[in-house]
C-alpha cells in the first residue's frame, strides 16, 4: 500500500481568526523556505546586513542556528540558580522552624516541638530530603516560568499567527521575518535582500 | 468522535530492520525516508482521523473500570477502611502495594525524557511523549492511595504544612512526610515537563485545526508559540535544565518511597539495599509498561515508521539490564539475611519462598528473573508477541514484588503471637482494577486529543534537519562529506531506502 498516503490538509480558509479592521499596516516582511540550510543562510544574510528586529522561525530547534541568527546565551540558568537557592532556603527555614522553633505568641504560625523517640528537634539530616525536593521544585518552576517570561509567552496577539502561509511554520516550513520596526528597515532593500536568498515565497505580514 | 475503521491507518505493514549496528553509519530512527510534513501527518492522524475500533473498545472498557473505582471509593468513604482487607497485623496491605506499584510505573517517563536526554540517546524522541503521559496518569493513581489510606481522606490536607489554629505541623523527621514532598514534587515537575514539552506540538495542532472550537482550544494551550529561533534557544536551554533537575529527582522519588520501608525496624524492610533496588525495579516495571502501551499503539495508530524496531530493541535491552539488577538485589537480600545472623531476618527470608505466600514469591521470581532472560536473544526482541508477553510478565511480577515485600514481611514479624494473614476483600480487588480504568481512560484520551509523539524533537533528529555548509563552517559533525540536500520522499525510497546522509 502507499506508505505516505497523505492526509489532505483540512485547514478551512473560512476559519478567519483575523480581526476585522478597516486599514491594515505592514508589520513585517516574511520569506518562506523549505530547507534548513537555505533558511539559516538567509538569516545570516539578514544579520550581516545589519538588521536587529528579525527572526528565523522553524518547526523544530535547529542545531547551531544561534551563530547564524546571532543569538547570545540566555540568562535562564542564572534564574534557575536563584530559584533553586530560594527553594533550599525555604525548605531549610520551614523544617527547622516548624520542628524546633516554638513561639506560642505567634499562634497559628508558631513552630511545634514534638518529642518523638527522644530525637533532637533540630535534626538537619532528617530534613535533607525535604530540602532537596523543594530545591528541585523551585528550580523547575524557575526554569519553566523563566523561559516563558523571557520568551514573552503566552502571547496570543501576534500578527504572524493570523497569516495563512505562516501556519506551516509548525509543520515543515522555515520563515525569515524582518519587522518594519527595525531601524534599518527599507521595504525595497528588504525585498531585494530576501529575494536574493531564493525563498519559496515573499509576503507582507499585515496587522 | 471516533467511528469504526479497520486495518492500519497509515504506515507500512512490513517491519523495517534498523536494529543493525554498523559503526560506519548511524541506524536511522525514522524509517521509510519520511519528510517533515509526513512526520506531522503521521503523528496528528490520531487526532484527525477516526480512531480504530480497538480504541473504542478499550475506552469503553476503561470507563467501566473507572466507574468501578468511583463506586469502591464511595463505599470506602461511606463505610471506612474496614472495607479493605487491612488488619492490625498487615496494616499497609493492598493500598500501599498499589501505591508503590503505580509510582514505580511512573518512573519510566521521566527516565526516558531526562536521563536518556542527558546521555544523548536520540531514540528517546519517539517514545518520550507518551511515556511522560503514562507517568502523569500512573502518578495520579499512585498519589490517590496514600490519600485514601489515611482513613479520613477529608483530612488528607494535614499532610501539607499549612498554618492552623492547633499549631500543628507535619512531622518532617518522618519518611512518610518525605514521601509527600517527593511524590508531590515529582508529579508537579513531570506535569510541567510534559506540558512545556508539548507546547510546540500543540502549536502544530493549532495550525492544523479544522474548527473554531479546536482552534481556540489549541491556540490557548499552545501559548502563541511561533517557533522563533530565539524562543527555541531559551526553550532548549530550559529543557536541558529540566532534564538535569529531573534526573536526581527521579532517582530520589523511589529512594524516598523505599525509605518508608528501610527506616522501619521490621525484618525484610530494614535494609540499606532498598533505594537502588527500588529504583532499578521502578525502571524495569516502567519500561515494561511503556512497551505494553507502545506495541499496540504503533500498530493501531500506524506509527511503525517513528517507533521502529530499534526503539523496541533498545527498550528490551534496558528492561533486561534493569531486570538483572533486580534479580541481583533479590539474591543480595537473601545473602544479607543469612549473613546478618539475625534469627528474625533469616526467618522472614525463609518464610517468603516456603511460607504461606509462596505462590506470590515464586510468581515474582518467574516474572522478574526468568522471563526477562528471553531478551538476551535477538529473535525474541524482534518478535513483538514475545516482547509483549515478557513485558506483561514484568508488569505482573513487579506488583508481586511489592506484595512480597509488604505483606510477607508484615504478616509474620518478630512477635509470633501477633502473626496473621492478609486476605484482600472484593473492594480491594475492584479498587485496584479500577485504578487501571483511571490510568487507561486518561491515556486513551491523551492518544486522541494531544500530540502523541514529540514531533518537533523527532524532526530535529532527522538527517535533513541539519544545516549543511559544504565545509565552510568549522563544525566537524556536519561537514564530513555531507550534501546540502538530503534525499527525501520518493527519491529517497528509490535510491537508498532509509540509509541516507550523515547526521
Amino acid at each position: 500500500m502507499s506508505v505516505a498516503d497523505p492526509i489532505e490538509l483540512t485547514r478551512d480558509p473560512s476559519i478567519d481568526t483575523s480581526i476585522d479592521i478597516e486599514s491594515t499596516t505592514t508589520v513585517a516582511i516574511m520569506a518562506e523556505y523549505d530547507d534548513v540550510t537555505a533558511a539559516a543562510h538567509a538569516a545570516a544574510a539578514v544579520r550581516n546586513a545589519g538588521f536587529k528586529h528579525f527572526d528565523l522561525h522553524s518547526p523544530f530547534p535547529i542545531h547551531h542556528v544561534e551563530k547564524y541568527v546571532g543569538i547570545r546565551m540566555t540568562i535562564l540558568p542564572w534564574i534557575v540558580l536563584c530559584g533553586g537557592l530560594t527553594g533550599l532556603c525555604t525548605a531549610t527555614f520551614l523544617t527547622h522552624y516548624t520542628m524546633a522553633g516554638e513561639y506560642p505568641g505567634l499562634s497559628n504560625f508558631s513552630g511545634y516541638q514534638f518529642l518523638i523517640s527522644g530525637k533532637p528537634f533540630l535534626s538537619t539530616p532528617a530534613y535533607i530530603p525535604i530540602m532537596f525536593e523543594l530545591t528541585i521544585l523551585f528550580s523547575a518552576f524557575a526554569a519553566v516560568f523563566g523561559m516563558l517570561f523571557l520568551n514573552g509567552l503566552p502571547m496570543h496577539f501576534n500578527p504572524l499567527l493570523r497569516n495563512h502561509r505562516f501556519k506551516r511554520v509548525t509543520d515543515d516550513r522555515f520563515f525569515v521575518v524582518i519587522e518594519t520596526s527595525d531601524p534599518k528597515y527599507d521595504e525595497a532593500a528588504v525585498l531585494k535582500l530576501l529575494r536574493d536568498t531564493h525563498p519559496l515565497a515573499l509576503e507582507r505580514v499585515e496587522d | 468522535m471516533a467511528t469504526i475503521s479497520t486495518g492500519p491507518l497509515i504506515g507500512s505493514v512490513d517491519e523495517i530492520d534498523n536494529t543493525y549496528d554498523d559503526p560506519r553509519e548511524r541506524a536511522p530512527l525514522v524509517v521509510n525516508g519520511r519528510s517533515f510534513g509526513e512526520v506531522t501527518r503521521i503523528v496528528t492522524s490520531s487526532h484527525e482521523r477516526p480512531m480504530p475500533m480497538a480504541w473504542v473498545v478499550c475506552l469503553t472498557f476503561s470507563l467501566a473500570l473507572l466507574t468501578m473505582l468511583l463506586v469502591t471509593l464511595g463505599m470506602l468513604f461511606s463505610t471506612g477502611v474496614g472495607v479493605w482487607g487491612n488488619t492490625n497485623r498487615v496494616s499497609w496491605g493492598w493500598p500501599i502495594v498499589n501505591f508503590v506499584f503505580w509510582v514505580g510505573i511512573g518512573h519510566a517517563g521521566t527516565l526516558i525524557s531526562a536521563i536518556l536526554f542527558l546521555f544523548r540517546q536520540n531514540w528517546r524522541t519517539s517514545i518520550n511523549r507518551f511515556s511522560e503521559a503514562m507517568t502523569i496518569f500512573a502518578v495520579i493513581c499512585a498519589a490517590m492511595y496514600p490519600g485514601i489510606h489515611v482513613g479520613r481522606p477529608w483530612l488528607a490536607y494535614w499532610l501539607f504544612p499549612i498554618p492552623n489554629q492547633m499549631g500543628m505541623w507535619p512531622q518532617f523527621r518522618s519518611p512518610l512526610e518525605w514521601d509527600v514532598f517527593a511524590v508531590g514534587t515529582y508529579f508537579t515537575v513531570s506535569l510541567m515537563f510534559w506540558y512545556v514539552g508539548m507546547v510546540p506540538d500543540l502549536a502544530t495542532m493549532r495550525d492544523r485545526s479544522r474548527s473554531k472550537l479546536e482552534y481556540y482550544f489549541y491556540a490557548f494551550i499552545s501559548l502563541g508559540w511561533t517557533g522563533s529561533s530565539r524562543a527555541w534557544h531559551r526553550y532548549e536551554r530550559m529543557y536541558l535544565l529540566l532534564c538535569a533537575l529531573s534526573t536526581p529527582l527521579v532517582l530520589s522519588v523511589h529512594s524516598v518511597v523505599s525509605f518508608d520501608f528501610a527506616t522501619a525496624q521490621l525484618p525484610g524492610w530494614h535494609t540499606t539495599i532498598f533505594p537502588p533496588y527500588f529504583v532499578a525495579g521502578a525502571i524495569f516495571g516502567g519500561f515494561a509498561m511503556v512497551l505494553t502501551l507502545a506495541i499496540p499503539c504503533r500498530k493501531w495508530l500506524g506509527l511503525q515508521d517513528l517507533i521502529t524496531m530499534r526503539h523496541i530493541d533498545n527498550m528490551c535491552k534496558i528492561m533486561l539490564a534493569t531486570g538483572m539488577i533486580v534479580s541481583y538485589a533479590y539474591a543480595v537480600e537473601f545473602f544479607m539475611a543469612w549473613y546478618s545472623a539475625s534469627k528474625a531476618e533469616q526467618f522472614t527470608f525463609t518464610n517468603r519462598p516456603f511460607g504461606p505466600y509462596w505462590p506470590f514469591f515464586w510468581s515474582m521470581v518467574w516474572c522478574n528473573v526468568v522471563a526477562p532472560q528471553f531478551l538476551w536473544v535477538k529473535y525474541c526482541r524482534q518478535n513483538l508477541w514475545i516482547v509483549m508477553t515478557v513485558a506483561m510478565f514484568a508488569n505482573i511480577g513487579m506488583w508481586f514484588e511489592r506484595f512480597v515485600i509488604i505483606c510477607t514481611s508484615l504478616h509474620r514479624s518478630q512477635l509470633p503471637s501477633s502473626w496473621g494473614m492478609f486476605h484482600p476483600t472484593l473492594v480491594d480487588i475492584c479498587m485496584f482494577a479500577g485504578t487501571f480504568g483511571l490510568f487507561l481512560t486518561g491515556f486513551l484520551l491523551f492518544l486522541r486529543f494531544l500530540p502523541i509523539i514529540a514531533m518537533a524533537e523527532v524532526k530535529s533528529i532527522m538527517p535533513q534537519a541539519h544545516i549543511h555548509d559544504h565545509g565552510h563552517e568549522t563544525d566537524p559533525h556536519h561537514t564530513s562529506g555531507a550534501t546540502s540536500h538530503e534525499p527525501s520522499g520518493d527519491a529517497a525510497k528509490e535510491s537508498k531506502p532509509w540509509r541516507g546522509g550523515n547526521w
